[in-house]
C-alpha cells in the first residue's frame, strides 16, 4: 500500500467530523448553548447546591423537613388538585372548539378574541375576576336578578376563583396548540371515513382522535406545567393559607417570608420534580400513539 | 363479487344539479343519466366543476338546487355515510394510523359486518388489487401506486352501487399511470359497479370510459362514446380537449350534409361541419396536428416553420400562416426554422363550428 492510498482510505479529521455532521456551521448553535447554560443549567445547579446546604442539619434536611410536614407536602396535592382538572377541562374545551373553528371563514377574528387573555397577563385577569366573580360582581348580580340564586355564590378567595383564572389564562394556549394540530389533519380523511359509512361520532373516535392523540399529549403536558406553576391567581383569587396553598406559595414563603433560601430552593426543586414525573408519564403514554404526519400520505 | 349484484341498484340520475359558492357558480344545472354498470368519465380542465359534481354525488358538497336519484330513490338529502358509495380521493386519503388491511376493513366495520366475513372480503379485495404482500404495512411505508391500490380496494370492498374516483392517477408517474389505468378498467369489469371517474386527461378518459362527459365552466358541453367525441366534437371546447390544437377562422364555401368546404388561410379545406353553418358564413376551424401535414410544395396553406420537435416516428411543429394564424402540424421529414412549407389538411378530419367564438 502506498502513502497515497493510505491517505485515500483515511480522510482527514475535518472530513470525518463533517461526515458526522460536525463542521463550522455547528458553531452556530453556540449562542443557544450559552443561553441554556446561563439561564437554565446554572440556576438549576445553583438551586440544587443551595437546597443541599440547609441552615441546620444534614444535607437532606430541607427535603426531610418538606416531606415530614403535612402543611408543606400537602401543597403538592393542593397544586395537583388545581392543575390536573384545569388542564383536562381546557383540553376538553379546546378540542371541540378547535374542530369547529377549523371550518369557519372568520377564523382569524375568533382566534384573536380567544387568544386575547394570553396578552393580559395573570395578574390583570385575577384582578378582573375578583370584581366580576365577587359577591357584588356582575356574575352574581345577574344570576340573582334573573332569580337563579337567592344569595351570592362564593366564587372568589377559594378554589373556584383560582380554577376560573387558570382556565381563562390557560385556555388560549391549549386552544392554539390544538387548532394547529387539528388543521394539520387532511379534511379528505374525514370525508373518506364518511363515504365509508362512518357517522360523525365514529369519525371523531376512529380517525380524528387517534391522529390528534400524540399532539394532545404534548398540549396536555405544556398546559399542565403552566397550571402547576400557578402563583399570582392562587394568592389573589384563592385562599393561599388553605385550599389553594399551592407549592409555589410554599416556596415563596420559605424563601421570602422565612428568609430560608435553602428550603425555598428545595421546594422549587421538588416542584420541578413533580412536574417532571407527570410530563414523563405523559410522554411514555404518548409513545403508544400514532405520531406520523396526519396529512393524506402521498406517494 | 358479480356484476348481477349491482345492476339492481338502478340508474343514477342528476336533475338540474346546481352548486354555487357565493357568487361563483361551480355547477350550472347538470342533467345526466348513468346506466347501471357504466363507466363514465367527467372530463374537463381544472375549475370546470367536475370535482364539485363528484362531491355532490358523494354527498360531500350539498346542492344549491336540483336533485340526485339512484334507482327510484332521491339521495341528495342523505349524508355521505348513508349513501354507501365508494370514493377514491385524489390524495388517496388513506388513514395514516392504520395498516392497509385495517384501512380496507374500515368500511366493513362501519357497516357492522361480522369480523370473519369481513376478513374474507378484505382478503378478496387485497387479492383483486394484488397487494396481499403489503397488507400489514401502514400507508406511509408504501409507494404511490400501492397506496392507490389500497384506496381502490377500500372503496370497492364495501360493494358500493357506485364508485367515484377523483383524478386517482394524477399523483403517479407516467409509467405507473398506464399500468393503473388498465388495472382500474379490469377491476371495474370484475365488480360491475357503476363508476364515475373525474379526470383532466383526455387519454385516460378515452381509454377507460364507456361514455365521456366533457365539462366546461360548470356545464356539460357534450356527452358521448369516446370515438364520437374524438371524431365528431360538437363544441369548440370539446374539440380543444380532444386534441384539436390548431384554431383558424375561415368562411364556408359550400355545404353538403355533414361535409363542407371552408376557405381558411388562403386554402380550401374539406371538413366536417357542425352547427347550422351555411355557405358564406364565418367558421371556426379546429384541426389536430396529425391531420395537418407539412409538404415542401404543392397546394395547401402557405406557412413558415416557427418551431419543430421530434416525437418518435414523426416531427411535430408550429408554423405561422400568412394570415398570422398559428398552425400545429405534423411532418415526416425534419424541417428548419423559417422554412416555407405547404400544409395539407386530411379531408373530413378538421371540424368547422359556427364562429369565431373567440
Amino acid at each position: 500500500m502506498t502513502a497515497a492510498e493510505a491517505r485515500v482510505e483515511r480522510p482527514s479529521l475535518r472530513a470525518r467530523l463533517a461526515a458526522r455532521g460536525l463542521d463550522a456551521t455547528t458553531a452556530l448553535c453556540l449562542p443557544a448553548v450559552i443561553a441554556v447554560l446561563a439561564l437554565f443549567v446554572y440556576p438549576l445547579v445553583y438551586g440544587l447546591v443551595e437546597s443541599l446546604t440547609p441552615k441546620a442539619g444534614r444535607w437532606y434536611a430541607n427535603y426531610a423537613a418538606f416531606f415530614s410536614d403535612p402543611y408543606l407536602y400537602g401543597t403538592i396535592f393542593a397544586t395537583l388538585r388545581l392543575a390536573l382538572p384545569v388542564t383536562i377541562v381546557n383540553l376538553l374545551l379546546a378540542v371541540p372548539i378547535a374542530l369547529r373553528v377549523r371550518l369557519m371563514r372568520r377564523q382569524r377574528l375568533l382566534t384573536t378574541i380567544l387568544v386575547l387573555p394570553v396578552t393580559l397577563g395573570t395578574v390583570l385577569v385575577a384582578e378582573g375576576l375578583l370584581n366580576y366573580l365577587g359577591p357584588q360582581g356582575w356574575f352574581n348580580r345577574s344570576l340573582m336578578t334573573i332569580g337563579l340564586i337567592a344569595a351570592p355564590m362564593k366564587l372568589t378567595n377559594n378554589y373556584w376563583g383560582v380554577f376560573a383564572s387558570l382556565l381563562i389564562t390557560g385556555f388560549p394556549f391549549a386552544f392554539l396548540l390544538t387548532l394547529s394540530q387539528v388543521t394539520g389533519i387532511d379534511p379528505a380523511l374525514e370525508q373518506a371515513a364518511a363515504t365509508l359509512g362512518a357517522k360523525p361520532s365514529a369519525r371523531f373516535v376512529r380517525i380524528l382522535l387517534p391522529l390528534l392523540a400524540s399532539g394532545l399529549a404534548i398540549t396536555f403536558a405544556l398546559s399542565f406545567v403552566q397550571a402547576f406553576a400557578v402563583f399570582p391567581s392562587a394568592v389573589l383569587l384563592g385562599q393561599p393559607a388553605g385550599a389553594t396553598h399551592v407549592i409555589s406559595i410554599a416556596a415563596y414563603q420559605a424563601a421570602f417570608e422565612q428568609y430560608d433560601y435553602s428550603l425555598g430552593s428545595a421546594i422549587a426543586l421538588i416542584m420541578g420534580a413533580a412536574q417532571l414525573i407527570i410530563v414523563v408519564a405523559i410522554l411514555v403514554l404518548r409513545a403508544r400513539f400514532y405520531r406520523g404526519p396526519a396529512g393524506a400520505a402521498k406517494g | 363479487m358479480t356484476s348481477a349484484r349491482n345492476s339492481t341498484a338502478g340508474a343514477l340520475r342528476l336533475a338540474g344539479v346546481r352548486r354555487a359558492f357565493g357568487a361563483y357558480i361551480a355547477l350550472a344545472g347538470l342533467d345526466l343519466e348513468i346506466a347501471p354498470g357504466e363507466f363514465i368519465a367527467l372530463l374537463g380542465p381544472s375549475g370546470c366543476g367536475k370535482t364539485t359534481a363528484l362531491n355532490c354525488i358523494a354527498g360531500l358538497t350539498p346542492l344549491t338546487s336540483g336533485s340526485i336519484w339512484l334507482g327510484g330513490r332521491r339521495i341528495d338529502q342523505l349524508p355521505p355515510e348513508a349513501r354507501g358509495f365508494g370514493m377514491v380521493f385524489q390524495s388517496y386519503a388513506l388513514f395514516p394510523h392504520m395498516s392497509a388491511r385495517r384501512n380496507i376493513a374500515f368500511g366493513l366495520a362501519m357497516q357492522g359486518i361480522p369480523k370473519e366475513s369481513a376478513e374474507e372480503r378484505v382478503n378478496e379485495a387485497l387479492a383483486m388489487v394484488r397487494l396481499e404482500a403489503q397488507a400489514d404495512k401502514p400507508p406511509g411505508q408504501m409507494s404511490g401506486g400501492q397506496q392507490q391500490r389500497v384506496a381502490i380496494a377500500r372503496a370497492i370492498v364495501i360493494r358500493p352501487p357506485l364508485v367515484l374516483m377523483d383524478e386517482p392517477l394524477s399523483n403517479l408517474d407516467a409509467k405507473l399511470r398506464l399500468e393503473m389505468r388498465a388495472e382500474i378498467r379490469r377491476i371495474h369489469d370484475a365488480i360491475g359497479s357503476t363508476t364515475i371517474y373525474v379526470t383532466h386527461d383526455q387519454d385516460e378518459a378515452l381509454s377507460l370510459a364507456d361514455r365521456i362527459v366533457v365539462m366546461r365552466e360548470g356545464a356539460i358541453r357534450q356527452v358521448g362514446a369516446p370515438a364520437d367525441l374524438y371524431e365528431r366534437p360538437e363544441h369548440p371546447d370539446v374539440a380543444d380537449f380532444m386534441g384539436f390544437r390548431t384554431r383558424m377562422t375561415g368562411r364556408v364555401v359550400a355545404r353538403d350534409g355533414e361535409r363542407a368546404i371552408v376557405e381558411a388561410c388562403g386554402a380550401r379545406l374539406q371538413v366536417l361541419a357542425r352547427d347550422a353553418l351555411q355557405p358564406g358564413e364565418k367558421a371556426l376551424l379546429a384541426v389536430r396536428p396529425e391531420d395537418l401535414v407539412a409538404m415542401r410544395d404543392g397546394d395547401g396553406i402557405e406557412a413558415e416553420v416557427e418551431a419543430i420537435e421530434y416525437r418518435g416516428r414523426a416531427y411535430f411543429g408550429l408554423a405561422r400562416a400568412k394570415t398570422a394564424d398559428e398552425l400545429y402540424f405534423r411532418s415526416d421529414a425534419p424541417l428548419g426554422r423559417g422554412q416555407a412549407i405547404r400544409l395539407n389538411a386530411t379531408p373530413d378530419r378538421a371540424v368547422a363550428f359556427s364562429g369565431p367564438s373567440r
